[in-house]
């Protein structure tokens, strides 16, 4: 079995995330205590999340461009996976909310109401939803042709909308989340350098990780529509 | 020329059939009045916080209804007519003005009703008609594009609300929080400003990608 440089690159990466994620120091902070270590995976995910979407949309663009179907299977899969990926950062949140926002004197679902008014969870619900109702659409259109244009439409439309709302969201409304000033982990001076040490190596590998994941799912589709495909060229 | 030619003939086609068939337009304001009185038996005296956001959910309703139809009704037929002698973007961009007219209609009707039955907590009414108005441009824009989108596949109408409701969100709050002004509520110096600017912006954008999009949904 060969494996391409890039899979080795996420694999090594992802090692040395999980352990040195656990076992380097990270800067002791009261509130958070060791749970800073979620930064490792929570963060990660949505960044691969955007990551994720930003190839579907290209994707997107292509098969409008080409019409070749090919570029919506890709278009698809990624967006798939990305979403896959932003429940993931939606469960590790969670975790890490339920320790350190989560009101100790009841149980942790009673602060549920206030904590999903919090501007980045808004921000990524919506994307879920978006993402959601991308495949609600994709499965009520039958004719494949219209079902690939029309939702590389509705992808385009709705990520170039949804782009401005992380960015106006939470300059709107008051939050405990950190990375007040817009884009969280984008700014240099939000982390610890020893933090930075693992996290961008770990953001790296898991945004392989899903991008592995995602050309495994395209090479299926690719050979079950191969019937489809070969008649096309 | 040409094309503003075929842009106001279309939107002239519009308003020519919407008056022909008025059943759609008294349906829609029986809509209204009934939403309206339904709202006015369940919430009895409603804080100005209530109303405010009662206010924009209604609208929002009103929004998808009023324009929900205006795909629904292009037969496959007529469709292929159009297709053959106009442009997408005329087209489209007729199908928006037509909207932004008819949801601008909707939108004072829906203010009367409401401030008839619900009362007027604000202190400045002619502010907040303005920003309804402002409000009703930004939602009937995207709910136009949205409904070009759903009108390719099946169950249109709920699927319409499905696609709209995460998009429209952040202008929703913008509205929900820019309408407060007209509560007297204090803002920093120029705040007000910024996000009726916001809206313009995302306005713009919205048909800007209405006319590059459409070409690509409008054959088949």
């Amino acid at each position: 079995m060969r494996l391409a440089w890039w899979k080795i690159a996420s694999i090594l990466l992802l090692c040395y995330a999980v352990a040195g994620g656990i076992l380097l120091p990270v800067p002791a902070l009261s509130q958070l205590g060791e749970t800073i270590r979620n930064l490792y995976f929570h963060v990660c995910m949505w960044f691969a999340m955007m990551i994720l979407f930003t190839i579907s949309i290209i994707h997107s663009i292509k098969y409008l461009n080409k019409s070749d179907l090919r570029h919506d299977i890709k278009a698809k899969s990624y967006a798939a996976v990305g979403t896959y990926m932003g429940l993931l950062g939606y469960s590790t949140g969670a975790i890490w909310a339920s320790f350190t926002w989560a009101d100790p004197n009841n149980p942790a679902y009673a602060s549920f109401g206030s904590i999903m008014r919090e501007p980045k969870l808004i921000g990524a619900a919506m994307a879920l939803l978006i993402y959601g109702a991308y495949f609600i659409l994709r499965s009520s259109i039958k004719d494949m042709d219209q079902r690939a244009r029309v939702s590389a439409v509705y992808n385009v439309f709705a990520y170039t909308m949804l782009f401005p709302s992380i960015w106006i969201i939470p300059r709107l409304l008051p939050s405990l989340h950190p990375g007040q000033e817009g884009n969280p982990a984008l700014n240099f001076n939000d982390i610890d350098a020893r933090m930075r040490m693992v996290f961008y190596p770990a953001v790296l590998g898991w945004t392989l990780l899903g991008a592995w994941i995602t050309t495994l799912k395209i090479r299926i589709e690719l050979i079950q529509e191969k019937k489809i495909l070969s008649n096309e060229k | 020329m040409h094309a503003y030619k075929q842009f106001s003939a279309l939107l002239k086609k519009e308003i020519l059939l919407e008056l022909r068939q008025k059943h759609a337009l008294y349906g829609m304001m029986l809509y209204i009045a009934s939403t309206i009185f339904v709202l006015y038996l369940t919430l009895g005296d409603a804080e100005a916080e209530t109303w405010n956001a009662l206010f924009w959910i209604t609208q929002l309703f009103i929004c998808i209804n009023a324009v929900a139809k205006s795909f629904l009704q292009e037969a496959k037929g007529r469709m292929l007519y159009h297709f053959s002698i106009t442009t997408p973007s005329a087209f489209i961009l007729s199908k928006i003005v037509y909207n932004v007219l008819l949801m601008g209609i909707m939108n004072i009707l829906n203010l009367i009703l409401y401030t008839a039955f619900l009362g007027d907590p604000t202190t400045s009414f002619f502010a907040f008609v303005g920003i309804s108005l402002l409000g009703s441009i930004g939602l009937s824009l995207v709910f136009t594009m949205l409904a070009a989108i759903a009108s390719k596949a099946m169950q249109q109408a709920s699927l319409m609300a499905i696609l709209g409701f995460p998009i429209i969100i952040p202008q929703l709050l913008l509205l929900v929080r820019l309408s407060k002004t007209a509560f007297s509520e204090i803002f920093r110096d120029g705040a007000p400003l910024q996000v009726i600017l916001l809206l313009l912006a995302l306005d713009l954008s919205v048909i800007l990608l209405a006319v590059i999009l459409y070409p690509f949904l409008w054959k088949d």
